[in-house]
């Protein structure tokens, strides 16, 4: 049997509490009882039921969950109390295994709790948790220079466990980081998942992307401390503080997120320029920049505005006769600004999608940024 | 000095040097050749910049003898570490500074980098100045060529200029052929499967940047550097990429 007779404190929160646990949100028991959240879970896990008996703690006085096992359902209403009888005869079972059988148990409890939580944090309740966390820099801040102390999230690669381990997600500079701390290097990415890093960014847009973990305890200690993330991010406008200052004729929103949110870890002045006694070094060097792309963000965001750009394209190209795809694609390519060859064969691949998006909303942040994945989350959760 | 005295002692070995890259929290420090530390043009200006410079001096080629108070001595010590520091700085843009560094470098006693993409690249030391006490060390992976915070405290507070603004960058320059390919590859934030579009254009618009780049370096005719850089099967691969996404972007809404 789990230690639940013995152990003042739930399966979860010791679970939580263990060394190198330290990202985990403590997944409420309302949330794993509502079975629509399991749904699917029982083939990734073996002795699934008893892996979930394990989790909840599951003890004859607190349980009236419906799904004990049929055989018991005669003698449990003989006795006029079916849900009891049922999990005190789990639990009888339960003695007479092997500790072997137990240890499999513990480790099917802790996959299943793993994938119960990659869903739980996408569930209004579970981001909540996960924001306060944040607020609290329980996941440590950006490595990244440049992104001055930006505070980070865990997030996986890929959604099915085995694969690859946790990484932090920085929304400042829109990379990821393997964990300082090799504590944190064993545990599977799957269990955060990969939605969660930008849904967390989705709910709490107003969130001040750019405020380093330093300016943030400052903050904190100047008086706004007392409101939680979740709070301040609710409060329309309250977190425009630090970093948002905007250039002269800029949006304030771009693609569906607020300007000054968008990957202000990157642009002019934040891009490392090597040098060498002052000199900076040519690109021309066999040993020259060849990365600067990959930190860049444009000075007028507005070029990031491609639905703006492809109406300022179909308007010129309009009087072209002729195939209607291909021309709508070359102008597209034409239209910006020092594309080369290769690049407008890119962009011709793309462009279908491209023209399907925009004939999806009026926003072109719509499409994903305020749209249907949140709402049906929101629902679910 | 007693600290640096009481073991195991052969007249030759360098005490004060060997004591220093053997700390804990000295890991990104090199040893400088005794020739050059006794050479006085390496050491040029120096004398302003130390407090104590001749005992440090002393102390670091281990000829220091003077009789003083533990307070004294303390200040003495911390002098020497900055005049070792400085030293360094210039030191590791010699040949054989530049050649130490290096194995220190395969060793990866400098950390690999933090950004998943590049896949453990060794990371090298730098300064963000070449004065001291402006800013401590950071790390610089030559992979993206940025810069990264050390992630323990103890290196956190190195003064930069220790290692100073051009290191790593002449290193790369004097061993070309270290410099590791670079890669395309990169983190596309998703939600429920969708790229997110505000990341996903501003992804495409840096990607158009690195073609205008790889477009100006093959009119020099210059290597790019970059992986699979034979462009037919570049194109290729792209066209996969991007069209498995693109697909799931557009059956979103
Ligand atoms: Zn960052
Ligand atoms: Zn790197």
């Amino acid at each position: 049997m789990s230690s639940s007779s013995q152990a003042p404190e739930s399966w979860i929160t010791s679970f939580c509490s263990l060394l190198g646990h330290e990202y985990f949100a403590e997944v409420s028991e309302d949330f794993i009882e509502d079975d629509f959240n399991l749904t699917g879970l029982q083939s990734h896990v073996h002795m699934y039921k008893e892996a979930l008996e394990m989790i909840l703690d599951v003890e004859p006085e607190e349980d009236e969950e419906d799904e004990d096992e049929d055989e018991e359902e005669e003698e449990d209403e003989a006795l006029g109390d079916e849900g009891r009888l049922g999990y005190r005869r789990a639990g009888d079972r339960r003695h007479m295994r092997m500790a072997s059988d137990l240890s499999v148990i513990e480790s099917s409890a802790e996959l299943l709790y793993g994938l119960i939580h990659q869903r739980y944090i996408t569930s209004r309740p579970g981001i909540q948790q996960m924001a306060e966390k944040y607020e609290l820099q329980h996941f440590g801040v950006c490595p990244r220079v440049h992104c001055n102390g930006c505070r980070v999230l865990p997030v996986g690669c890929s959604d099915t466990p085995g694969q690859d381990t946790v990484k932090l997600f920085c929304p400042s500079c829109l990379d990821v980081y393997t964990p300082p701390n090799s504590r944190f290097q064993s545990l599977d990415g799957a269990f955060f998942g990969t939605t969660f890093g930008c849904l967390f960014f989705m709910t709490f847009p107003e969130l001040d992307v750019g405020r380093g973990g330093d300016s943030f305890l400052t903050a904190t200690t100047g008086g706004t401390g007392s409101a939680t993330n979740a709070d301040r991010a609710t409060r329309s406008g309250a977190s425009s503080s630090s970093a948002n200052q905007l250039q002269h004729g800029q949006p304030t929103t771009i693609n569906g997120v607020i300007s000054s949110n968008l990957a202000p870890g990157l642009g002019q002045g934040k891009i490392y320029e090597p040098r060498i006694y002052g000199f900076k070094v040519s690109e021309r060097a066999r040993s020259g920049p060849r990365m600067k792309w990959l930190r860049m963000r444009p000075d007028d965001i507005t070029e990031l505005d491609e639905q703006r750009r492809f109406h300022e394209m179909q308007q010129q190209a309009a009087h072209d006769d002729g195939d209607d795809e291909a021309e709508v694609d070359v102008s597209m390519s034409s239209n910006q600004p020092g594309d080369n060859a290769a690049d407008a064969i890119a962009r011709r691949k793309k462009a279908p999608i491209r023209r399907r998006r925009q004939g999806a909303g009026s926003g072109v942040g719509v499409a994903v940024g305020g749209g249907s994945p949140m709402d049906t989350n929101g629902a679910a959760g | 000095m007693d600290d640096f005295n009481s073991e195991t002692d052969s007249d030759y070995t360098s005490y004060w040097r060997d004591w220093f890259i053997s700390s804990r929290g000295n890991e990104y420090f090199c040893e400088i050749d005794e020739e050059y530390l006794t050479d006085r043009f390496n050491l040029t200006g120096l004398n302003t910049e130390v407090q104590y410079y001749q005992y440090a001096l002393d102390l670091v080629t281990d000829v220091f003898d003077l009789d003083c108070d533990d307070d004294m001595r303390e200040q003495i010590e911390k002098s020497a570490r900055h005049l070792y520091g400085l030293v360094h700085a210039r030191y590791i843009v010699t040949t054989r500074g530049l050649a130490k560094m290096l194995e220190k470098y395969k060793k990866g006693d400098f950390g690999k980098c933090p950004r998943v993409m590049c896949e453990h690249q060794p990371l090298l030391p730098m300064g963000l100045s070449d004065n001291p006490n402006v800013k401590p060390v950071k790390l610089y992976c030559s992979k993206c060529e940025d810069i990264y915070n050390p992630k323990s405290s103890r290196h956190a507070s190195i003064d930069g200029a220790y290692f100073g603004t051009s290191f790593h960058n002449i290193l790369f320059q004097v061993y070309p052929a270290l410099v590791p390919p670079k890669s395309i590859r990169r983190y596309e934030p998703r939600v429920f499967g969708f790229r997110v579009h505000a990341a996903a254009a501003l992804q495409r618009w840096q990607d158009a940047r690195r073609e205008e780049l790889k477009d100006r370096l093959h009119k020099l005719k210059i290597d790019s550097g970059f992986e699979d850089d034979d462009d037919g099967e570049r194109e290729d691969e792209e066209e996969e990429d991007e069209a498995g996404d693109m697909d799931v972007v557009a059956t979103n809404p």
